[in-house]
């Protein structure tokens, strides 16, 4: 219990990944929530990547983890740019309606 | 013992902030909570040894990604009741998902162990921390071994800095603003008219 070790970090990652699933499925319907949940996950992978980086002693895992940090900023910048574009055209962020904009 | 505690604290509060993120009823405090889960999982980081990705997490993001997030929630006027109704309609089958994908990464964190040739097939051996810092030792293989993939992560960022401005930018015809182009392309004929003016007469 007090000796930490890498299933200690596996767990946190584990819970903090199901709190992002969850989080998407709690809030439908606020696409700026589903944003967070999804960087939650994103955290838990790197949280995972860090944990087996330390415990095999090899710095690939770091360097990985920094590449999903990339992408986690860059997803993040698109998305919400889509979500401005998209408020700006109809009024509202309401998942239920952005099929409308399939052609 | 006191790294236990660390552990222990670090990992409650990140833990105890992502939910409130989900849960929270104002969007705006979701954000200040993502943003104490980030700093808590860097806690996490650096008792792990990752100095350096610490660092990159607060800085990229809570400097950047949250602040982000936090400027287009409080920009777009959105009726944040309205989007949470069925709130708790959800809330059975997204619980029972969650329940049972918890119940299997448990199950597979618990039962399994790392095999003994798993710390010999390295690819980059990270050197002990008293040698060699955390940023040196990534700096040395990220510009070695990864460079492709670093200038990659570039690229990606630049792809995605000009898809969002691309997506955002609008054309406003109420700003007058200067067009070159059009100035260039101006010729003498088509700027200066002469005309012959009979005298006492206007035009």
């Amino acid at each position: 219990m007090l000796e930490i070790g890498l299933s200690h970090y596996l767990t946190v990652a584990a819970v903090l990944f199901t709190l992002g699933i969850f989080g998407i499925f709690l809030n439908r319907k606020n696409v700026i929530i589903i944003l967070m949940s999804i960087e939650l996950m994103l955290l838990a992978v790197n949280i995972n990547l860090v944990a087996f980086s330390a415990e095999l002693g090899d710095l690939v895992g770091q360097i990985f983890a920094m590449f999903v940090l990339t992408v986690a900023a860059a997803e993040a910048a698109v998305g919400l740019a889509i979500l401005v574009v998209f408020f700006r055209n109809r009024g509202t962020i309401a998942v239920e309606d952005i099929n409308v904009m399939k052609g | 013992m006191i790294e236990a505690l660390a552990f222990y604290m670090f990992a409650c509060t990140a833990v105890a902030a992502a939910v409130l993120v989900i849960s929270a009823k104002n969007p705006v405090h979701s954000v200040l909570f993502l943003i104490l889960t980030f700093f808590n999982a860097a806690g996490l980081f650096v008792l792990l040894g990752a100095e350096f990705l610490a660092m990159i997490l607060v800085v990229v993001y809570v400097g950047a990604v949250a602040v982000l997030f936090m400027f287009v929630v409080m920009m777009l006027d959105i009726n944040f009741v309205e989007l949470r109704q069925g709130f708790l309609q959800y809330l059975p089958i997204g619980g029972l998902i969650g329940i049972v994908l918890l119940v299997e990464l448990l199950v597979l964190v618990g039962g399994w162990t790392i095999t003994a040739d798993a710390a010999r097939s390295a690819v980059a051996k990270a050197p002990a921390p008293e040698v060699t810092s955390n940023t040196h030792a990534l700096g040395e293989i990220i510009y070695t071994q990864y460079i492709y993939l670093f200038q990659a992560a570039g690229l990606v960022l630049l792809v995605a800095m000009i898809g969002a401005i691309v997506l955002t930018h609008r054309h406003r015809d109420s700003v007058k603003k200067q067009n070159i182009g059009d100035q260039l392309a101006r010729r003498a004929e088509e700027a200066v008219e002469l005309q012959k003016v009979d005298i006492g007469k206007g035009i």
